[in-house]
């Protein structure tokens, strides 16, 4: 990848995570963790792989994104906000009794929320439904599912993962977080589900492991997810939980807890330096 | 006499006839055979899909397809469909308001053989709570046809039920112009003295307890109450002010189902006793279905029974 798209898609995954911060910060509550450590994914998946449109979120043809760990809204609406479906300001709105943004993520209330999620294991059997469909009408658009690797707990996401191989839908690409670390602990001390990369060849998929943070692994593993055909991709994505605010990384605390006023301003300086360092 | 055919084989009929004029899919979770989607896998196999034995997953697929703007029946047994997957129905289908049709059969008590872990007596309370969603009982072959058509062009969620045992296809004999409308009762029979409020399964026995009735000098009124929700508040109301006594007649736990609606809707309106006939708070057990009719109270003499202590109540 070209060192300025590189530093482009940086500051975007940057201002996102500034953006989970504001949200989470002034709700109060939320889920910081998680959607710190998918931003780069996000960044790449909402301004280079997908193909969608802001002022048409509703087009037939668009390809989809279905955020399974729906716990980690703010990442998505951020995101949402950044490539212009949503304005920015709204952010700060998250999970008030007015606000359109709901602690998990409405597809209903909010454009470019393509399925409504939260309980864990449901949106990746969607994204399947979906990518079925898409194959069934011979439909041009691709779909993707953002799954957690706590989720992968969820027996629903094996039945998932049995159907995609099944019916070969290779329109359909799951990344799944690995960030190591769940709401009670590791996630191999709660409960072990790995090894993700054999769990999944295993049912019939392709699989690839990258590093989450960086850009050109995430580049060349959605590129090769396009190659494959017959069967679904899953790309195995090792990532820093928290990353970017340097006391929320590799911490399970802040899985679900917002920043009080003097973090939140720890949050923002860390964000601000990494911000600096991209200029 | 009526000719007798059990309302899933309807909806396998349903399915493959009006896959000629509408676009949808038809999901199952390896019981075809049983469900009767059989019968539109074989004629449009292409838009059939086996879920296997994972009812969760079929429910979530079932809800991405919708997004997509195509229709779609998740169909399993209503232990399965509705019991185990009522968290996938809530959250994937009911929360987001989507059109996706959920099939229950071999509801209830008329299982059979297979016994209480398949005799799901609670499906269509559990249906009846979610915000949005239509739940539907279709009682013969003729209305269980017409509600996968209306369904069909309907907008929002639904649940339809369907039974295993062949019942008499009584509703072209009694109600010669005949309309099905999701939400709107069936007058099958006008009364003075009571009135009897039955779906599926049982509105041929209100049909017969209403003549029992008759023998007595009892004029007992007959509604065919197919949709739980919405349901029908209007017609329930001129029925109460008419007779001043109601019973409910359902294959259904007595607690959350049409017994349960009718209630809701008459005390807040038009406060008239009601009796209920139904599953009296208990699992079902193997056997033969006419032994466990008996045993369940599911026959017209109970439902007699229970019209003649409305009555009375009415004093």
């Amino acid at each position: 990848m070209e060192q300025s798209k590189k530093l482009e898609l940086a500051r975007i995954a940057n201002n996102i995570r500034v953006n989970i911060i504001e949200g989470v910060y002034n709700a109060g509550c939320g889920h910081p963790g998680g959607s710190l450590s998918i931003a780069d994914i996000m960044a790449y998946l909402y301004f280079e792989e997908m193909k969608i449109d802001p002022k048409d979120p509703k087009a037939p043809a668009r390809d989809r994104f279905v955020l399974s760990k729906g716990h980690t809204a703010p990442a998505l609406y951020a995101t949402l906000a950044e490539r212009g479906f949503i304005p920015a300001e709204d952010i700060k709105t998250l999970r008030k009794t007015t606000s359109y943004l709901q602690g998990h993520p409405d597809m209903k209330g909010t454009p470019g929320v393509d399925m409504t999620t939260g309980s864990l294991g449901l949106g990746f059997s969607a994204a399947c439904g979906m990518a079925l469909s898409g194959k069934v009408t011979s439909a041009p658009y691709r779909v993707y599912a953002m799954l957690g690797d706590g989720e992968s707990e969820e027996g629903q996401v094996w039945e998932a993962a049995m159907f995609a191989a099944h019916y070969k839908l290779d329109n359909l690409v799951a990344v799944l977080d690995w960030n190591g670390l769940q709401i009670d602990g590791p996630i191999v001390e709660v409960m072990n589900p790995t090894p993700h990369d054999e769990k999944f060849r295993a049912f019939g998929w392709h699989v690839i492991s990258i590093d989450a943070h960086d850009f050109d692994a995430i580049e060349a593993a959605f590129a090769e997810a396009r190659t494959v055909v017959g069967k679904p991709t899953v790309i195995i994505a090792k990532s820093v939980k928290g990353k970017g605010v340097s006391y929320m990384e590799n911490k399970c605390e802040w899985h679900g807890q917002a920043p009080k006023e003097d973090l939140y301003k720890v949050a923002i300086a860390d964000l601000e330096k990494i911000a600096e360092s991209l200029k | 006499m009526a000719n007798k055919k059990a309302t899933r084989e309807s909806y396998g009929e349903a399915l493959a006839a009006l896959g000629e004029k509408y676009d949808f899919l038809v999901l199952d979770a390896d019981l075809a055979a049983a469900t009767k989607t059989g019968m539109f896998k074989k004629k449009f196999p292409e838009r059939f899909f086996d879920c296997g034995i994972a009812e969760g997953n079929m429910v979530s697929v079932a809800a991405g397809i919708a997004t997509t703007g195509m229709k779609v029946f998740a169909t399993s047994f209503a232990m399965f469909a509705a019991g185990r997957a009522y968290e996938q129905i809530r959250n994937s289908i009911g929360y987001p308001h989507l059109n996706v049709n959920i099939v229950g059969t071999h509801a209830s008590i008329t299982v059979g053989e297979d016994g209480a872990t398949h005799q799901c007596s609670e499906d269509l309370a559990l249906m009846r709570t979610i915000p949005g969603m239509s739940v539907i009982c279709p009682a013969d072959a003729t209305e269980a046809y017409a509600a996968v058509e209306a369904v069909l062009n309907h907008d929002g969620p639904c649940y339809l039920r369907f039974g295993r045992f062949a019942v008499p296809d009584l509703t072209p004999e009694l109600v010669p112009d005949y309309k099905f409308e999701i939400g709107k009762g069936v007058t099958y029979r006008e009364g003075k003295d009571v009135t009897i409020v039955a779906n599926g399964f049982m509105v041929h026995l209100a049909v017969e307890a209403a003549e029992l009735l008759k023998a007595e000098g009892i004029d007992a009124g007959v509604i065919n109450m197919h949709s739980v929700k919405p349901i029908d508040k209007e017609l329930l109301i001129k029925a109460a002010k008419a007779t001043g006594a109601i019973v409910t007649a359902e294959e259904h736990s007595i607690i959350g189902g049409l017994g349960a609606a009718v209630c809701e809707a008459i005390s807040e309106s038009c406060p008239v006793p009601v009796m209920r006939v139904g599953v009296e708070d208990t699992f079902g057990r193997s056997g033969k279905v006419p032994e466990l009719l008996e045993m369940y109270g599911l026959t017209s003499a109970n439902i007699a029974a229970k019209a003649r202590a409305a009555i009375a109540l009415k004093k």
